[in-house]
């Protein structure tokens, strides 16, 4: 839970929404963050974690970006290679 | 030919952030000019800017200002002032326009970019909206995006020029029927260090009063030593005049002329001879006589060649009139504000019209012997009944464009 609640912090923080609005299902859609404002939200996100996103992932919902997150943190941390699983 | 009147003003200037306050300043000879706030790690120079007050950003959310450039965030502030001062309405949006000039766009972006790529920031990487916040006609786009308008969205880059040609290609677009209304203008904000140290090594920027620092640009005096480098943006609602006056606008003006000309001889010596000719050209385009103008906001940018050719412009173009008619550089006050200086000094020009009063030329208190026309020194004076003013931006690249508008009647 602790990367949903940085990362639903700072879209409030970002985009100024009602915290309602920001369920681990809310699509970055019905949030209105287009395609732009997601890969700069991300930036942020890899300033932020010290990570670098640098494969093109969907990402339709705020779990999904929570996933990535926590995906390339513990690649980082594991020193793993941060690659998509699209087996 | 339709007619086109100038209906709302905006303006984000070292002297002000709305139009009233900036030309209160002008007239009171209050200087925009002064040290730099930001202290660039890289450099530690004192440079001399006239940077926009503070400002407040209500309504934006960080996420969208971290993706404006400051130029972009300016030029969407003053338009948003015009916009609200001629209390506009658009019928039909695909028949507004945007006509917006800058000189190097994104530059605060541009550079930081350059900045972290280049070796500063270890693994730098870019923000992801750095393309979008550094082209130039960004400001365009997000003003059309902010508007809603749908007619064409175009940007002038033409140095200092830019703002004044955006302006008078909106005033053809009304005229000629391609659009009813237009936001006009332009912006510019490269306080950078990079920018800053590019015009100092080309030796235009003036050198520090110290003991005033706010006195150091002296347009058409003996004492002069350059300009100084500011921020700002200027807008212009413009309307076909027909369609202002039936939906009961406050018209502050017709624009009644404009003049574009190239001098091809130089990139950056001006030509009195190009000048003359676009003064005589915006003269004829407003069907006017020199004697009608009532006031010129010169270029002025305070370098011995730039004062002596546009002086020797206008004693071409207005023959004996020219040791008639008031001239006056506000640039003493509110600095070059490069691209956006057409839109901004058009605006003094436009207040001076409503208000009938001439800001001076400030800190002249040692005049050039080679350059003798009326400069309005030091102290802005009542005009009586003015009837015409001008607005003259000559750039590098040797572009002259010249601004008429007149007192407006049915």
């Amino acid at each position: 839970m602790q990367t949903f609640d940085t990362i639903r912090e700072m879209i409030i923080e970002q985009f100024q929404l009602d915290p309602t609005l920001i369920t681990p299902e809310a699509t970055l859609e019905s949030l209105n963050i287009d395609s732009l404002s997601t890969v700069e939200f991300i930036f942020l996100l890899e300033e932020k974690y010290k990570i670098e996103a640098s494969d093109r992932v969907e990402l339709r919902t705020v779990q999904d970006l929570v996933n990535e997150i926590d995906r390339l943190v513990a690649a980082k941390q594991g020193g793993l290679p941060a690659k998509t699983d699209t087996a | 030919m339709k007619r086109v009147v100038v209906t709302g003003l905006g303006i984000m200037s070292p002297c002000g952030n709305d139009p009233v306050t900036f030309f209160a300043n002008l007239v009171a000879a209050r200087s925009g000019i002064g040290r730099h706030s930001r202290v660039f790690p890289e450099d530690t120079t004192c440079w001399l800017t006239g940077e926009i007050p503070p400002f407040s950003t209500a309504g934006f959310t960080p996420m969208r200002l971290g993706t404006l450039d400051r130029t972009t965030l300016i030029a969407l502030l003053a338009a948003r002032q015009a916009i609200a001062d001629a209390k506009l309405v658009v019928n039909d949006k695909a028949r507004a326009a945007v006509y917006w000039g800058t000189g190097l766009g994104g530059a605060g972006t541009m550079e930081e970019s350059y900045r972290r790529s280049l070796g500063h920031v270890a693994k730098a990487r870019l923000k992801p909206s750095t393309v979008v916040m550094t082209m130039n006609n960004a400001a365009a786009s997000e003003i059309s995006l902010d508007t809603g308008f749908t007619g064409p969205a175009y940007t002038y880059s033409v140095a200092c020029a830019s703002a004044a040609i955006a302006i008078g290609e909106a005033l053809r677009a009304i005229r000629n029927g391609y659009c009813d209304c237009a936001i006009a203008g332009g912006a510019d904000s490269l306080l950078t260090l990079g920018s800053l140290k590019a015009w100092q090594a080309l030796q235009t920027l003036a050198r520090e009063d110290a003991a005033n620092p706010g006195s150091s640009c002296r347009p058409f005096a003996a004492d002069r030593s350059g300009f100084v480098l500011s921020e700002g943006a200027g807008a212009l609602v413009l309307e076909e005049a027909e369609s202002a006056v039936a939906r009961g606008a406050t018209i502050y003006a017709e624009l009644a002329g404009f003049g574009s000309t190239s001098d091809a001889s130089h990139i950056t010596k001006p030509s009195a001879e190009g000048q003359a000719r676009a003064l005589g050209m915006a003269l004829d385009d407003a069907a006017l006589k020199p004697d009608d103008i009532g006031y010129i906001n010169a270029h002025g940018t305070a370098t011995a060649a730039g004062d002596l050719t546009e002086s020797d412009a206008i004693k071409a173009a207005f023959g004996a009139a020219a040791m008639r008619v008031p001239v006056s550089s506000t640039k003493a006050l509110h600095g070059h504000v490069m691209g956006a200086t057409g839109a901004v000094e058009f605006i003094a020009a436009l207040m001076a019209l409503r208000e009938n009063v001439i800001p001076p030329t400030a800190h002249l208190h040692k005049p050039d012997p080679a350059c003798d026309l009326d400069y309005v020194p030091n102290k802005a004076r009542r005009a009586d009944n003015l009837h015409a003013v001008m607005s003259n931006s000559f750039a590098f690249g040797g572009n002259n464009a010249v601004l008429i508008a007149t007192r407006f009647t049915c």
